[in-house]
């Protein structure tokens, strides 16, 4: 990688830092600007009405819970897309990527048609005195949704490049399956779990679209923070709007600092084991 | 003999494991996934295929189909060209400050749509840094088409970055050193060297930006205003439809974004399948 013979390194670089300026890094900060521009005391003011706070601990554990059914979902389905081979597995597999590739708006009201009171599922829910659209329930599942593919492909790759010698080895030894895969495969796939996790979870705190229309926006119910964002800018609450953004996006910020630590620490990890 | 006679009930055993997890794994995928894309189909055509078609050709329809494929026939090439001059300066050479640069390139990903339209009316609203200037020139960004292009910009700013990053970075510059050593021009080397090098990739990164940019949601609804037949785009058709209890005609214009969802992970799947060894490894088809 001598500088000397490959060209472009200027142009590059400036148009690359100017694009992202632009369009990136001068809106952020405009955002981050604003919200020095109001203060502590009053930025802490505007968070604390009730149900602000309703709607940042929604979207916060919301999200959380939905990363952890998908942990437990994206690790069944990877494992059964890598390890066995079955009629359809291919298609299954290329639908794995539906909610990247559905428009979240689509999503949502698809979700709201099943879930609903009289929907395709809802109906028979009801009975069972079960709602899901309209409660912090439908906010899960709609989160659920969106995030499901990280795990599944981030967990992927590692599944394929499982040694099965070291399963073999463990079931010589006298492990049980079950032992063999708490003790022996677990652990090794726990970086790539950890991460698809927070892939998921990055996603879903910030969810917009697929979530409005099922959760019913029930302010202190089923309000999420991006919808109330939207609100306050409706209103013209810029102070407020911006007073919430700043909120999730020190969160994502510090999702995404873990992150390329966490990816860091998974590779020196490879390498050590390689 | 005896062996077969010993393997038997341990075949069985695996083959009520394998179920076990099937099973569940079908069940979960049918219900959050096909469950879903066929609701809106079976929602659209519920009244026949006149009654779909009617609701299809209404004039704001076409209108938001005019504004979404202007939108990103806008944004996507602006993310291209940016994708492959970040990809060629990441790829290729070391400097300062490379790593912050790549998270930046990573950044409009872990940023909420909401916030990724906030920040754009704080720039150029009415109340914005730049918004009494605008306005004092005539100039309208939020809520109009200017507003929706940037915030789908922003949010679709790192999809083919990240595609050619890893696999220029896999691919190493020997070929490129080559031909600049063989006396091609910089330009020369990039079209004869690079971009067929890439032109996999680059197709891969370009389909997952368009779908994204066309069916974006979030970003779009907080700068457009939602003026019917001007800054309308087709989620935003989908949003308004619902929410005036339109729900056959909310489904109909849905119907045409599921299928270019399901046309965008086709032409997805056929990539990973014929070109496997020309995509990032994260792409590879299982």
């Amino acid at each position: 990688m001598r500088r000397g013979i490959l060209p472009g390194f200027g142009l590059g670089l400036g148009y690359v830092c100017a694009y992202l300026g632009l369009m990136v890094l001068l809106p952020l900060a405009a955002l981050v600007w604003k919200a020095y521009g109001i203060g502590a005391a009053e930025l802490l003011q505007l968070l604390s009405s009730p149900r602000t706070l309703a709607a940042l601990r929604l979207s916060f554990a919301g999200a959380f819970a939905s990363a952890l059914v998908n942990v437990v979902a994206g690790l069944l389905v990877g494992w059964v897309l890598v390890r066995y081979r079955f009629p359809g597995r291919r298609m299954l597999d290329a639908a794995v990527d539906l909610p990247f590739a559905l428009p979240t708006a689509v999503a949502g009201i698809a979700l709201t048609a099943l879930y609903a009171p009289n929907g395709w599922l809802g109906q028979f829910l009801k009975p069972l005195g079960i709602q899901i659209a309209y409660t912090p329930l439908g906010v899960l599942v709609a989160m659920t949704f969106v995030g499901f593919p990280f795990v599944v492909r981030t967990l992927e790759p590692v599944l394929e490049s499982l040694d099965h010698g070291v399963e073999e080895a463990a079931h010589t030894l006298g492990a049980n399956r079950g032992q063999t895969f708490l003790r022996v495969i677990l652990p090794t796939l726990m970086p790539a779990l950890l991460t698809g996790f927070a892939l998921a979870l990055a996603r879903a705190v910030g969810e917009y679209g697929s979530v409005i229309f099922i959760a019913g926006n029930i302010p202190m119910r089923s309000e999420i923070a991006p919808l109330l964002i939207v609100e306050k800018l409706e209103q013209y609450n810029y102070a407020g709007a911006a007073a919430m953004a700043v909120v999730m996006l020190g969160f994502s910020l510090a999702l995404l600092l873990t992150l390329t630590l966490l990816q860091r620490r998974s590779a020196v990890w490879q390498e050590a084991a390689a | 003999m005896n062996a077969i006679v010993l393997a038997r009930p341990v075949s069985m055993r695996r083959g009520f494991a394998r179920a076990l997890l099937i099973v569940p794994a079908l069940a979960f995928m049918a219900l959050f996934l096909l469950l879903p894309l066929t609701v809106v189909f079976v929602e659209a055509f519920k009244q026949g295929l006149g009654a779909y078609w009617n609701s299809i050709i209404q004039p704001e329809a076409a209108s938001a189909i005019k504004l979404t494929l202007l939108v990103a026939g806008i944004a996507v090439p602006l993310n291209l060209v940016f994708g492959v001059a970040a990809a060629w300066v990441m790829a290729r050479f070391e400097f300062r400050g490379k790593n912050l640069l790549g998270a930046f390139i990573d950044l409009p990903f872990s940023v909420s749509p909401v916030i990724a339209g906030l920040i754009y009316v704080l720039l150029f609203g009415a109340q914005g840094w730049f918004g009494p200037w605008l306005d004092a020139y005539g100039i309208k960004i939020i809520f109009a088409v200017p507003g929706l292009v940037l915030a789908t910009i922003f949010i679709t700013l790192p999809f083919v970055a990240r595609e050619l990053i890893p696999l220029m970075q896999s691919q190493g510059s020997e070929e490129e050193e080559a031909a600049r050593v063989l006396g091609a021009s910089g330009w020369q080397m990039f079209f004869r060297v690079t971009l067929p090098n890439i032109r996999w990739a680059l197709l891969y990164g370009v389909l997952l930006c368009n779908a994204r940019a066309m069916g974006e949601f979030g970003a779009v609804s907080v700068v457009s205003g939602h003026i019917r037949g001007l800054t309308t785009t087709l989620p935003l058709e989908v949003e308004m439809r619902y929410n005036e209890y339109n729900y056959l005609g909310a489904f109909a214009v849905a119907s045409l974004l599921a299928l270019l969802a399901l046309l965008t992970l086709v032409i997805k799947t056929v990539l990973e399948w014929r070109y496997r060894g020309e995509l990032p490894a994260h792409a590879s088809a299982h």
